[in-house]
């Protein structure tokens, strides 16, 4: 396992070389200009300047090292000067925002706590509620329980979070007046009080994240579920005489979780990524939320490291999942 | 009876204080508590010099102050000088080449230190710095020297006579900025004073005490701000983000902010909201103007890349009755319902405000099928071929009509093309996202200066009250072509030996009355003769709590511009 683990580790350096060029090279050549976002009332001569302080015009060849040697060599350096106090980036230019003109990963530190609260929360709850669903669904498979767990699941599935988003602030906030449509991003939890708001600001855009998110998982286990419902090794268990009990939750269960640990795994990068559209109906000003404005400010340098970022992510619990798999399922050898 | 006196008395007195006080808003400094507003588009950076959008240059403003300011009328204001250097009190050089400005003495930034001059050339020197890239580098334009004489006075010295010499340290767009704490940020390394630029010491009502990039920034009222009891507010709370539908409903229906700013909503969308009774949107106009543009040149597809967009002149759209016609088959009063409510009015001017420069010698607001027709009738463009389409010299009149993705543009162009059809023009419509229309990429074929379009709708306007500059987007000279790198903003290419005379009239002129005339002559000018068909006059709507007292919206500067003298009703 060990050696699979380092082998995988790696093939995925030239794999996350390749994607950062891929991304860079598509941003690239995609139209667009950042100085499209500033009035029409500047003129052409001061937008050209303005394009040459940010170092916009430079060729693919020059801005592609310089990305990589800020990314992989300044920032790294940077922050362990924070922590071991040291001053080995002093002086380096570090991964600049064109719309702020800050460095990238302070922003993408401010903005990381909002959305690990928000769609982290939002994973966990919808966990602990679709494992349970998809159990029962299948053990009553069409079952009005089941049946209703469908419908649900369905148009949990098929109703995208710009409506439901929409429709729950319509209704929890202007209606009825529960909850802030508007998430504040200065409040601080220091008491019970101020967690009790946090909460509350919370809980709309958790209930549209988690009502996606469970209708995946619950589907997913499910059918891993029913795949193992009718196994050979379950009527012996029966015929041996376990309590029902037994037989689902413990013989079952175990060997449905499989499928549904690595489909969990692989959406972890996912909570990093934020969840573009329900950030922005929320204001919740978190990863996903800064990668549409910067992408709609084009902000190259920004679009760039948070796409990498996920891309790194992505190729690290992809391999988590990969190794998960093995440790649960003694079948999967891969030495 | 003596009794009855006293209480009466007491009562008046009663009465006259708490007027006195709903009337003046006296009290303490920060009395008032937060305030907390939301601008859909979120502040990246609070240095007006180094970013053009208004959600940032209007962010600073609370912080950063000019010389002197507009108004929500749109007349110059003092605001750190005691009052506006003109020729007849001797603040403008005869000559027009020199203006003098005096500022207050006294005068503190926030952290204490005094404000002088030396700020004021400094911050010249940041903007006109080679390598710095500064976004207001048209304010400080033809700005020979600035001298300091002594420590409150400013002396400005422009390289030709300039009869507006208001560009300079006026307006929220030049605000004056500390020569301590940007001292180490010229030119090159602008961009790395990120502490600078995210958190300026200014001389505003308040100061920043955190700025989240993209999100939100809070400030604290200033305690050395140089009225007695003002702000009111003791912190403000500016939220950015979202889309304007969010902050429309966070203002008027769920109350959680005082004040949006630019609601650009569908009008029944803005009545919907103002029914559930907690706020009230407000209107002001500025000369922005959503206008049709008529390309002058020929953007036939089959001509060459130095061919297209450049060569004159247009198959048809050159002829008065085309243009004339084009312009009376639409029916702007329905555009301006459908499209903007009270925040429009029906246009017939390139140039609507201030309404000193405003011509008033056109006409447009009825809508005239049959007037249409009959003028290409007469002018013998005619359909020969039965096919709908009119013909001139036998080319169809069959359009492209380009502009950028939004709503309101799209349900334009679909009316419009509904109209044209009626008079026998044929149109085709396409849509081009935002930042790839005006992003003036030089490469791409979509960009607005290119035009590679028969006509084009978008709205411009001008910052200040003076339109010279703006007027200066009609000269021969401005045009873009592939020789300026498609750069240029005569974006219809429209050319005329009068108007460019005339307009180097004005820029020579100083008298505001007869620079008013010129103005309205220039403006006349180019829409009579087919630069443009101006279509709904854009006003600003924002809204704000009915609990926020003090608020006067003004486009002319940032709408933030009086916060100082915001308060809270009632209690």
């Amino acid at each position: 396992m060990l050696t699979f683990t380092i082998r995988r580790l790696i093939l995925s350096v030239p794999t996350l070389l390749f994607i950062s060029l891929v991304i860079f090279l598509l941003l690239k050549l995609a139209p667009g200009d950042p100085m499209a976002s500033q009035p029409l009332t500047i003129p052409p001569e001061v937008r050209e300047r303005m394009r040459e302080a940010l170092g916009v015009g430079a060729p693919w060849y020059v801005a592609f090292p310089k990305w990589l040697y800020q990314f992989f060599v300044v920032e790294p350096l940077y922050f362990a000067d924070l922590v071991f106090g040291t001053s080995w980036s002093e002086g380096q230019q570090r991964v600049i925002s064109w719309q702020t003109r800050s460095p990238v990963m302070d922003i993408v530190v401010q903005r990381l706590p909002q959305t690990l609260w928000v769609v982290g929360t939002a994973y966990v709850v919808a966990i602990l509620i679709a494992l349970p669903i998809g159990i029962y669904s299948a053990y009553r498979q069409y079952s009005w329980f089941d049946n209703a767990g469908t419908f649900i699941t369905m148009v949990g599935f098929s109703v995208p979070p710009f409506f439901s988003g929409v429709l729950v602030i319509v209704i929890f906030s202007v209606w009825l007046g529960w909850f802030p449509s508007i998430y504040d991003t200065t409040h601080t939890v220091t008491d019970w009080e101020s967690f009790k708001v946090q909460l509350r600001q919370m809980v709309m855009p958790v209930m549209v994240l988690a009502l996606q998110i469970t209708s995946q998982l619950s589907r997913f286990m499910r059918a891993s579920m029913l795949d193992n419902l009718n196994q050979d090794y379950v009527r012996t268990a029966r015929a041996k005489g376990l309590s029902e009990k037994v037989v689902v939750l413990v013989h079952v269960l175990r060997n449905s979780l499989i499928p549904v640990v690595t489909v969990i795994a692989i959406g972890i990068p996912a909570i990093f990524g934020g969840a573009i559209i329900t950030e922005q109906v929320f204001k919740v000003n978190g990863i996903g939320q800064l990668l549409i404005t910067a992408i709609q400010g084009n902000d190259l340098p920004m679009v760039q490291t948070l796409t990498f970022i996920f891309a790194i992510l992505i190729v690290l619990f992809n391999l988590i999942a990969d190794i998960l798999y093995g440790v649960l399922d003694p079948r999967i050898r891969y030495d | 009876m003596r009794l009855v006196t006293a209480l009466l008395g007491a009562t008046a007195f009663c009465a006259v204080s708490t007027a006195a006080l709903a009337e003046g808003h006296e009290g303490e400094r920060g009395r008032d508590g937060e305030v907390k507003i939301i601008y859909w588009q979120a502040p990246s950076i609070l240095n007006p010099y180094l970013s053009g959008g208004t959600k940032d240059i209007e962010a600073a403003s609370l912080v950063i102050e000019p010389l002197a300011r507009y108004d929500e009328n749109g007349n110059l204001t003092a605001w750190l000088v005691d009052e506006v250097p003109t020729v007849a009190n001797g603040g403008v050089s005869e000559d027009l080449t020199q203006i003098t400005w005096k500022i207050t003495p006294g005068l503190v930034w926030s952290d204490g230190s005094a404000l002088t001059s030396a700020d004021a050339k400094f911050t010249y020197e940041y903007c006109t710095h080679p390598e710095g890239g500064c976004a207001q580098g048209t304010k400080y334009e033809g700005v020979t020297s600035v001298e300091t004489p002594d420590e409150l006075t400013v002396v400005v010295t422009f390289d030709k006579p300039t009869p507006n010499p208001y560009g300079p340290f006026v307006g929220n767009e030049a605000p004056i900025i500390q020569a301590a704490q940007f001292a180490d940020c010229l030119g090159a390394s602008a961009p790395e004073c990120t502490d600078a630029n995210f958190g300026p010491i200014g001389t505003g009502p308040f100061t920043v005490t955190d700025f989240k990039p993209n999100d939100v920034i809070t400030y604290a009222a200033n305690e050395n701000f140089r009225e007695n009891g003002k702000p009111a507010f003791a912190s403000v709370t500016f939220k950015g983000g979202g889309d304007a539908t969010a902050a429309g409903r966070a203002v008027m229906e769920t109350g959680e902010f005082d004040y949006a700013w630019n609601l650009q909503l569908a009008p029944d969308v803005i009545a919907k909201m103002k029914e559930a009774g907690k706020g009230s949107p407000v209107a002001g106009f500025g000369p922005l103007v959503e206008r049709i543009m008529l390309n002058t040149t020929n953007p036939d597809p089959a001509l060459g890349p130095d061919e297209r967009a450049v060569v004159k002149p247009h198959p048809f759209l050159g002829d008065p009755a085309v243009y004339k016609a084009m312009s009376m088959a639409i029916d702007r009063p329905l555009l301006v319902e459908i499209g903007y409510g009270d925040a429009g009015k029906v246009t017939c001017n390139w140039v609507p405000a201030p309404e000193v420069y405003a011509s008033t010698n056109l006409s447009c607001d009825t809508q005239d099928i049959a007037g249409a027709n009959k003028m290409l009738d007469d002018a013998g463009i005619v359909d020969t071929d039965g096919d709908g389409i009119r013909e001139k010299d036998g080319v169809p009149l069959s359009i492209l009509y380009q502009t950028s993705t939004n709503a309101v543009r799209q349900d334009f162009q679909a009316l419009i093309k509904q109209w044209w059809s009626e008079i026998g023009i044929e149109t085709e419509l396409r849509n081009i996202d935002a930042s790839v229309f005006f992003g003036g990429d030089p490469g791409s074929p979509d960009t607005f200066q290119k035009f590679y379009a028969d006509v084009q709708m978008y709205a411009n306007t001008f910052s200040g009250t003076d339109p010279q500059v703006y007027l200066g987007n009609g000269l021969c000279d401005k045009a873009p072509s592939p020789a300026s790198q498609w750069q240029g903003e005569n974006i219809s290419r429209f050319c005329m030996d009068e108007y460019d005379a005339l307009h180097a009239q004005l820029a020579n002129t100083a008298d505001i009355a007869e620079r008013a005339k010129i103005a309205h002559q220039l403006n006349d000018m180019i829409v009579e003769n087919g630069g443009m068909i101006p279509l709904v006059h854009r006003g600003r709507l924002s809204a704000h709590a009915n609990s926020l007292g003090g608020v006067k919206l003004n486009v002319w500067d940032s709408e933030l511009w009086n916060i100082a003298d915001w308060y809270r009703v009632g209690n």
